[in-house]
């Protein structure tokens, strides 16, 4: 399986994705310029986290008309894989591949630390190698990780199995306290409808190896395998 | 601008300079100078630049060993790791900035250490931070930590480079005079190591980065006469970081490294194209010209005076070689990032600076940049030092509860978990951070090795201000301590020397033995210092802030699977202590926090001993008989042993402590006797432990058993950990949040 | 009475964040932008008050909160 790497100006996880994907998965990667208009035939697109344009005006607005992003937009409605982490979910949602946007942490302040995620639905292309409701530990480094979406789509969300992780406490439940940045419902990734595009805050390249003693981040690159 | 104006003692005082410096850049001149080469040597001989004040002490460092690639006088110290890789590291202070306007100040120190790392080849790894602020309630304090630690994250979160660590300390003589101490550390092959050399006549000299604006312009010459247009228009503004650009300008220098046309960078920092063009020259013993008129400017009408000491940032300046401009234009390009040929290298010695086709610099470089002025300034010790150092520890009342003592200095801001803090920092970001913020030292691991790179920063400076030789030498041990205590083998140091006023004989004289306390330290380490900085004039009102001599230092971890973290690992596990407990109150965060008093002689460092100890714990750790170790530090052994109960990320684990020491309670738990590690390993190491620590003659005693849910010492002390968790972890946000 | 406020930054102070976002706007086809310096907008209720107390006091608002003086320059209008 071949991954391509997209790169836009102030994209800073771009490396580490790049790192697992081969040095851990052992696949082939390759690194998209953002002005570039071909995927150069990857399978799996992953938007990386960071800081595209300096987060400026508003995370991912500028990165959304990258011109990469129209060969991204046909790879999504042509069935591929697209992952967008952290910045990249935040870029899903200003170019419209996934719905909803991601507003300011409540507590107005960056936050580095690792989490706890329930498994909400594991009947997916980037969850389907963990159990339903397990916890996975993996770590959050976000300003902007509060999840918005309308009623009447957050309905849809939830009764189409498209909410893929939500923050909990370490034994599985959903408090309050356990959610990291006032995400509506708790949520940390979610999907499209047709289930290929994937956009989530917390950082699985983060946690794929064995020297962070914590690989839960790797099982989730495994399952688009 | 008037060239022709001539230069009043009023201008030549609000530049700065004496009349002897006046008179010393006349006989080099052979001339008088004009407002924009008084402007230049302005800032070229400021203390900031020239290290005019220090100079003459900072020689008497060690700098130099068999792994140092790069020592003082470039960008930053080189120090080889082995495998052809090598690390390139640096402090720096970005202090009066940070309190003028903390987000910004903090945020361009850090945009400014990073360049200065780059500059050199490396591609930044880790930052660490140093933090001094005054009283958490002094009105001003709860803004400028918030204010600095937004702006540290504000900048080096979207660089994509971790700060793993640093310091975080409160005391009122930072009052008005808060420290921003900023350090980063990069990655570099040992044969591709860049320097700020203008070599090569013909050369071309480009400008690369953001334009330049009237950012930070000197601000003492902004009151004299030498403007005629609106103050308001010409009033210097505060620096403002842009890390996109930075990023950027990152990625664009370090494409442009692994080519082979670049001559020579240097990062624009203070007084941008006047340090860089000059130093550049100078270091290559050559000249340069440089034309104004094709410098990217974000602003109409600046004079030369303004281009030349524009302090905008993210800035470079390049030789590269005749004839290839074009493959830095296309980098540049693809990186969307202004490029500009401003010059060429000359070889006649000077600098000459024109602006629409006027020459408006004509300037020797080597008496400039390289024969600054240098004083030897006088030095006494303060009188009061002797009344201070009168302290009887018999004499302090013993405090009832010791329970509440421990609870007390647990929540104090010096003491409480600073999560609150490197929460706001990305950590994490380039998945080396084996172990994060809090422990003794971070380990970053270096991606292709079993190698491991280890960072701490270090400085008590109530004890540097009791006695600053020993004061420095105990923030070099402790640093060292803590590289130790992970594992790792101490390798190198940078400094970031933060003092009051240097005319002030005291401050001199605190300067001067804190450098030679450094000096004796890192020759017993083998730790040269390769980079460094001085901060002088830290001082609001003739007060100046407790001598703040940072020390951070560097450690090489030769296999990531043998390392140590502080917190206990299993129930059961034997708690041994290296290192003897003594009866040493003086300067301590108890005798502060409790007793209120500043007092004392600093705990005694017997070096031997103190290199005895950290042998014996790097011995235990590689040979896998170590399963945590903590170093002991402000706070005493109490609070260690605390922090290996409450900093697990598995849940809370407690200890009982038994210590047959003949000492007052207090003096055994909050002490801060030097040279003492706490250890944790299986029962069946003990002997192991035992038998290492005696053959390298370090004192050792096994204290205690891991387990339960509280910390128990003696029958002074039983603490319930989850309230101990709850106040340490709380007090910060109770205060900034 | 209702306070409008902007906070923008002083001239001569880089907005980098304009920059880019000037950047952004060219690169898709907005060419006769020449400059972008971005700011803030404020909206405050106040209760009933003199015109001349209530300028007063959002001055003092501005100097103290809402505005860095250090770096930013404000004006308002009150309706």
């Amino acid at each position: 399986m071949k991954f391509g790497i997209v790169v836009f100006p102030g994209s800073n996880c771009d490396a580490d994705c790049h790192h697992v994907v081969t040095h851990v998965l052992g696949c082939e990667a390759v690194a998209l310029w953002h002005k570039e208009t071909s995927l150069q035939g990857c399978d799996c697109v992953i938007l990386p986290g960071g800081y595209s344009h300096a987060d400026y005006l508003r995370c991912g607005a500028m990165a959304a008309f990258s011109p990469i992003m129209t060969a991204v937009k046909g790879h999504a409605a042509a069935g591929g894989l697209v992952f967008g982490i952290c910045n990249g979910f935040q870029i899903l949602t200003e170019a419209g591949l996934l719905p909803g946007v991601l507003m300011r942490n409540t507590s107005i302040r960056h936050i580095c630390r690792d989490v706890t995620l329930r498994v909400n639905s594991n009947q997916t292309r980037f969850t389907r190698l963990f159990r339903a409701g397990e916890v996975l530990t993996m770590p959050i480094a976000h300003n902007e990780g509060n999840y918005f979406v309308e009623r009447r789509q957050l309905v849809k969300l939830e009764e189409q199995g498209q909410i893929l992780l939500r923050y909990c406490a370490p034994d599985g439940e959903l408090t309050e306290d356990a959610n990291p940045n006032g995400s509506l419902v708790a949520i940390a990734g979610i999907v499209n409808e047709q289930g290929n595009v994937c956009g989530m805050m917390p950082h699985p390249e983060r946690c794929s190896e064995a020297i962070f003693g914590n690989r839960d981040g790797k099982k989730m690159f495994e399952s688009m395998l | 601008m008037n060239l022709e104006a001539p230069i009043t003692p009023d201008i030549i005082r609000d530049h700065g300079l004496s009349a002897e410096e006046y008179q010393r850049l006349c006989e080099s001149l052979g001339r008088t100078p004009n407002i924009v080469e008084l402007g230049i040597v302005s800032v070229m001989w400021s203390e900031h630049c020239s290290y005019k004040s220090s100079r003459i002490h900072l020689r008497e460092l060690p700098t130099s060993g068999p792994r140092v690639l790069q020592g003082p006088g470039e960008n930053a110290g080189v120090v080889d790791i082995g495998d052809g890789l090598a690390v390139c590291f640096k402090m720096e202070s970005h202090n009066h900035p940070s309190f003028i306007e903390p987000y910004q100040g903090a945020a361009t120190g850090v945009g400014g250490i990073l360049r200065d790392i780059f500059t050199m080849g490396a591609r930044p790894f880790a930052c660490l931070n140093s933090l001094r602020f005054g009283n958490p309630q002094h009105p001003k304090t709860k803004h400028l930590v918030r204010g600095v630690v937004a702006g540290i994250g504000g900048y080096g979160n979207p660089m994509g480079i971790p700060t793993v660590g640093g310091e975080v300390a409160f005391d009122d003589c930072y009052n008005g005079n808060i420290l921003v101490n900023a350090f980063t550390i990069g990655l570099l092959r040992a044969d591709r190591i860049f320097r700020g050399a203008a070599a090569g006549k013909g050369n071309p000299v480009i400008y690369i980065g953001s334009k330049t604006g009237r950012d930070g312009i000197h601000g003492a010459t902004m009151a004299s006469d030498a403007f005629d247009a609106t103050i308001e228009e010409r009033r210097p503004t505060v620096q403002v970081g842009d890390p996109f650009t930075e990023k950027k300008l990152l990625e664009a220098c370090l494409e442009l490294m692994a080519g082979d046309c670049l001559v020579g960078i240097q990062d624009m920092g203070a007084a941008g194209l006047t340090c860089s063009s000059f130093e550049m020259a100078d270091r290559a013993g050559m000249g340069m010209v440089l034309d104004l008129d094709r410098v990217p400017r974000r602003e109409e009408g600046m004079t030369p005076y303004d281009v030349m000491l524009s302090e905008s940032q993210e800035r470079m300046l390049l030789v590269v070689q005749s004839g290839r401009e074009a493959e830095v234009r296309t980098i540049c390009d693809k990186w969307d990032i202004d490029m500009a040929v401003v010059g060429y290298v000359t070889d006649d010695g000077r600098v000459r600076v024109l602006d629409k086709g006027e020459t408006v610099v004509d300037m020797p470089v080597a008496p400039i940049a390289g024969d600054a002025p240098l004083y030897n300034r006088p030095a006494s010790p303060s009188p009061e030092l002797t009344q201070l150092h009168q302290f009887d520890p018999q004499a302090l009342p013993l405090p009832r509860d010791l329970n509440d003592v421990l609870m007390k200095l647990m929540s104090s801001p010096n003491l409480a978990c600073k999560s609150w803090v490197w929460e706001q920092y990305d950590h994490m970001v380039m998945t080396n951070t084996v172990v994060r913020p809090g422990a003794d030292a971070a380990i970053l691991r270096v991606k292709g090795t079993k190698k491991g790179i280890a960072l701490t920063s270090d400085c008590n400076s109530r004890f540097c201000f009791l006695d600053p030789y020993l004061g420095a030498m105990l923030a070099v041990a402790e640093a060292a301590r803590n590289i130790s205590a992970c594992g790792g083998e101490p390798l190198a140091v940078t400094d970031c020397l933060n003092f009051g006023n240097p005319e002030r004989p005291e401050v001199m004289w605190q300067f001067q033995q804190a450098v030679a306390g450094m000096a004796e330290a890192c020759r017993q380490f083998h730790t040269p210092i390769v980079s460094g900085n001085v901060s002088f004039y830290n001082e609001t009102d003739g007060v100046g802030i407790y001598p703040t001599p940072t020390i951070a230092m560097v450690g090489l971890v030769p296999d990531l699977d043998r390392i140590a973290t502080p917190w206990w690992k299993d129930a059961g596990d034997v708690i041994l202590l290296l290192g003897r407990n003594e009866l040493e109150l003086g300067g301590s965060e108890y005798l502060k926090q409790i007793h209120g008093q500043v007092k004392g002689t600093l705990p005694h460092l017997n070096m031997e001993r103190e290199l005895a100890v950290q042998r014996a714990c790097r011995i235990g750790i590689t040979r896998g008989v170590v399963k945590s170790a903590h170093d002991c530090s402000e706070g005493g052994l109490a609070v260690t042993l605390a922090e290996c109960s409450l900093m697990r990320r598995q849940g809370l684990l407690g200890a009982t402590v038994e210590l047959s020491d003949d000492l007052r309670p207090d003096a055994l738990f909050f002490g801060e006797a030097a040279s003492r590690i706490v250890l944790s390993v299986a029962p069946a190491s003990v002997d192991l432990m035992v038998t290492i620590a005696k053959e390298e003659g370090a004192p050792v005693a096994v204290i205690g058993k891991v387990g339960g849910r509280s910390l128990v010492m003696n029958n002074g002390i039983q603490v319930d950990l989850a309230d101990l968790h709850d106040a340490w972890t709380t007090a910060l946000p109770k205060l900034f949040s | 009475m209702l306070a409008k406020i902007y906070v923008t930054l002083k001239k001569g102070v880089h907005d980098p964040q304009g920059e880019a976002v000037h950047h952004a706007l060219l690169s898709l086809g907005f060419r006769q932008v020449s400059d972008v310096r971005i700011g803030k907008y404020i909206e405050l209720k106040l209760g009933e008050m003199e015109r001349n107390e209530a300028e007063k006091k959002v001055t003092e608002m501005c100097q103290k909160l809402l505005a860095n003086t250090v770096i930013e320059g404000y004006r308002f209008e009150l309706e």
